[in-house]
């Protein structure tokens, strides 16, 4: 079986440390992904508008690429990425409307039915490595650290497409405890972050993000997960300014779950990029005696 | 069985000017959609100047290298647009056309010295290339045959010398940005790409800067006094007689018997 890999553009760019500590994991676990040759933006907002076909050009030429080289999956990490480009597929699997005009339009390429399957990271991670086995391999486990899966809005919605059912949160519980973390429920693990609402918003103004921080706080959490870089943007990145205007009393600093996972896999330390992270997230690591640095 | 015939031989027009083959055959073409009669063989901007048009601006080295002919075509009876430099197509029968001289497309000012590897500083800039909807609508209109999609794609991921290697061949005719829903100036990012690429990230060549430092010490002056000193015919007998690698040698392999000026 060959899987494709599609890093999505943030994570070329703000979000390496989400990418290279990833790619640095699989090799460590032994498991072999090529990155596409050739790919373009996933479209990053899956277009709701019944008749916006031209908006459904950018992911289903993603999946023609995949098809192009033989891939029977293609593997995502980015939340955003991985659901604007399940859902294409989606469409392109069933409404055959709809796919015939987006076939025709892209006469340059190949014709697509929706061969490829779209898997997230996590989905990969269960099904070729498993939780026992990433177990076996951890050198450094995040003993006494408190974490809670953050989903966000993307990973689970809608449910055709959703890596598991709404207010499951089975993939990443299962990798963190896998990695020695002690992972503590909470009740706004797939609330929203606020998403695009920071672009108009100013700074610290985003009480979506705030309230995740404070359910997150008073469940003593101390840190979050996510897969996604405008969630960790929202929550990680606006602590200061949320303290400045008194919407929170309390830092939970938010990492990639791909960052954690490589540090109990005992990667380099560098490669896990922390300095991307907000400081709060590197003085929370070296408080707990995790290596942070090379 | 099918008996070949001797074909006419078709005598291609050369030169700077249209010229008549003899006997050529003429064929309809239609410029701005009017009608004109031109010699099939002729290229596009010949068969325009044979039809009376005269370029003042528009046309360039004539060589499918300056960019200054964009052409978009499209065959009577076909829904289909076809791109093309004027200078370089040759003429169909029933072929509508118009010439794209210009278009256009912003083009940001910037100083190239205050620039650096990274990308952010094109994304604000050039901050509608992330417009773009992956449509490839721009690598279909190019002449040069550039994934013009494929290059802003690399720049919206931050990847400089990726769009800077893939819009190598770009001549600047801005065909990608007249056909661009985005309202992207393709060939001006790449532009700005490329001239990142060689000032910031392309390693610089040691040996030419070592060379550089030789001439100006003077090393090769003795050797061109000679020559400009040499009268014309011992000039030209040097030059016939000159040591020369073969074409095919591989490299490093070949070395000349005069190892004077090594």
């Amino acid at each position: 079986m060959k899987i494709s890999y599609y890093p999505g553009c943030t994570l070329k760019l703000k979000a390496k440390n989400l990418e290279l500590a990833a790619l640095a994991s699989l090799q460590a676990l032994g498991i072999d992904v090529e990155e596409m040759d050739r790919w373009n933006c996933c479209g990053a907002v899956y277009s709701l508008t019944d008749d916006d076909l031209i908006h459904h050009i950018g992911p289903v030429r993603n999946l023609v690429r995949a098809k192009e080289r033989g891939a029977d999956k293609l593997v995502t990490l980015c939340s955003m990425c991985y659901n604007t480009l399940a859902r294409a597929n989606q469409l392109m699997k069933t409404d055959t409307v709809k796919r015939d005009t987006i076939n025709r339009f892209m006469d340059d390429e190949i014709d697509y039915f929706g061969e490829v399957e779209v898997i997230h990271y996590l989905t990969l991670l269960e099904e070729q490595v498993g939780w026992d086995k990433i177990k076996e391999k951890v050198t450094a486990p995040l003993t006494d650290l408190k974490v809670a899966p953050y989903y966000g809005c993307t990973l689970q919605r809608p449910q055709d497409v959703g890596i598991e059912p709404m207010g499951s949160f089975r993939l990443m519980t299962g990798l963190l405890e896998a990695i020695g973390a002690t992972v503590v429920p909470f009740n706004s693990a797939d609330k929203c972050c606020g998403s695009y609402q920071v672009i108009n918003a100013p700074a610290g103004d985003n009480d979506a993000a705030a309230n995740v921080i404070n359910a997150a706080a008073s469940a003593g959490i101390e840190a979050l997960a996510t897969s996604c870089p405008l969630c960790e943007y929202n929550l990680g990145k606006q602590q200061d300014q949320f303290m400045a205007k008194g919407k929170i009393t309390a830092n939970v600093p938010t990492f990639y779950f791909t960052q954690l996972l490589a540090m109990a896999l005992g990667v380099n330390p560098e490669v896990c990029h922390f300095e991307l992270n907000d400081m709060k997230a590197v003085q929370l690591l070296e408080a707990k005696k995790f290596q942070v640095a090379a | 069985m099918c008996e070949i015939t001797k074909q006419p031989e078709i005598k291609v027009a050369t030169g700077d000017r249209a010229i008549l083959p003899e006997g050529a055959k003429t064929i309809p073409i239609f410029v701005m959609g009017k009608k004109y009669d031109v010699p099939e063989t002729l290229t596009i901007m010949k068969a325009m100047e044979f039809a009376g048009f005269k370029f003042l601006r528009g046309a360039g080295c004539r060589g499918g290298i300056c960019g200054a002919c964009p052409t978009v075509f499209r065959m009577a009876g076909d829904y289909k647009l076809h791109f093309g430099l004027a200078c370089q197509t040759v003429v169909e029968a029933n072929m509508y056309l118009a010439q794209i001289p210009f278009f256009p497309a912003n083009r940001a000012s910037y100083n190239i010295e205050e620039m650096s590897a990274a990308a952010d500083a094109i994304h604000a800039l050039y901050p509608e290339i992330f417009r773009c909807v992956a449509c490839n609508l721009c690598t279909k209109a190019c002449p040069m045959e550039v994934k013009v999609m494929d290059y802003i794609a690399a720049l919206k991921q931050g990847q400089i010398d990726k769009a800077a290697r893939i819009s190598f061949d770009c001549i600047q005719c801005g065909l990608c940005a007249s056909r661009c829903m985005g309202e992207i100036p393709q060939y001006h990012v790449a532009q700005l790409a490329r001239r990142i690429f060689g000032k910031f990230i392309q390693p610089r060549f040691e040996h030419l800067v070592s060379r550089v430092k030789e001439i100006e010490s003077g090393k090769y002056d003795q050797m061109l006094d000679e020559l400009t000193k040499m009268d014309h015919e011992t000039l030209k007998k040097k030059y016939v007689e000159r040591e020369r690698e073969p074409d095919l040698s591989s490299l490093g392999a070949w070395k000349p018997k005069e190892t004077q000026y090594l």
